[in-house]
């Protein structure tokens, strides 16, 4: 106990700020790598979040995938298209004003919206095992086999069609 | 509350993260940018679909969120080909200069 707080809330308020802060940072910063980098960073704290909510497999699964693989994949197109700071286009001073406030106004709608959801209850951490490889294992190749099979074809019809996409020229 | 965080935090946190993503969306022009934000919104949903399969017990959340995963990734394969294509056509992926379809 820390201050009257407990050490997974401490955790907990420490990931979010630093997740917001990190996902600020992408929208703001103006050399398109570094918003990358700040990217794969908002990716960690919520990897971070996963493990607090004691889903380590999808914890490990979502730093291998979107940190390791969909970030580089980002990184690589920046670094072929040499995209830098001098190249960035930015938008007029009153569109970007037109844009926060929008945002601004979506997020009193939905903090309206959910402010009724306190009484749905707690999120307990610690008890729960069914994030662990073999449960989550178990009930993804018992009740969900079938969307499994079909989602290694989508990925295989994605993979054929950024190459067709991506050829020099279609005959 | 001993050990739990209310689940409201983690509805507040995902607005937050939610909305970041559609300023970035309606602020910035560069088309990568805009598909980064794309990712930051999808993956709001993803911790927010997390944090209720902790709270119901309930294993089919983080299925789904395993197959948002799977999805997003095809998508940015594409999305990224295309991109790149656009690029090389037309040498800038600036959105307010793709805008082809508008005439």
């Amino acid at each position: 106990m820390l201050l009257g707080y407990t050490i997974t809330q401490w955790l907990f308020g420490i990931l979010s700020f630093l997740a917001i802060m990190f996902a600020l940072m992408v929208v703001f910063s103006r050399n398109p790598v570094s918003s990358v980098l700040y990217l794969v960073l908002t990716f960690f704290c919520i990897a971070g979040h996963y493990l607090l909510l004691n889903a380590q497999f999808l914890a490990v699964v979502h730093i291998v995938v979107y940190a390791g693989a969909i970030m580089v994949l980002f990184l690589f197109v920046i670094m072929l298209m040499n995209l830098n700071e001098d190249t960035e286009p930015q938008r007029t001073h009153l569109s970007k004003f037109i844009a926060a406030i929008a945002g601004g106004l979506l997020l009193i709608v939905m903090v309206g919206s959910l402010k009724g959801a306190g009484e749905l209850g707690l999120t307990q951490f610690g008890h729960s095992q069914m994030g662990l490889v073999k449960n989550l294992g178990t009930v993804l190749f018992k009740e969900f086999l079938f969307p499994f099979e079909i989602a290694s074809v989508l990925l295989l019809a994605a993979l054929v069609g950024a190459i067709m996409i991506g050829k020099k020229e279609i005959k | 509350m001993l050990n739990g965080i209310p689940i409201n935090y983690y509805l507040l946190l995902s607005a937050v993260l939610f909305i970041i993503g559609a300023v970035g969306v309606m602020a910035r022009r560069n088309s990568i940018i805009i598909f980064m934000c794309i990712e930051l919104m999808l993956n709001a949903v993803n911790l927010l679909l997390v944090a209720f399969s902790t709270l119901h017990n309930d294993a089919a959340g983080q299925v789904f969120v395993f197959f948002i995963m799977a999805v997003a990734a095809a998508e940015v394969a594409v999305g990224l080909a295309i991109l790149s294509m656009i690029y090389r056509n037309v040498k800038h992926i600036d959105t307010d200069v793709l805008t082809n379809l508008k005439n």
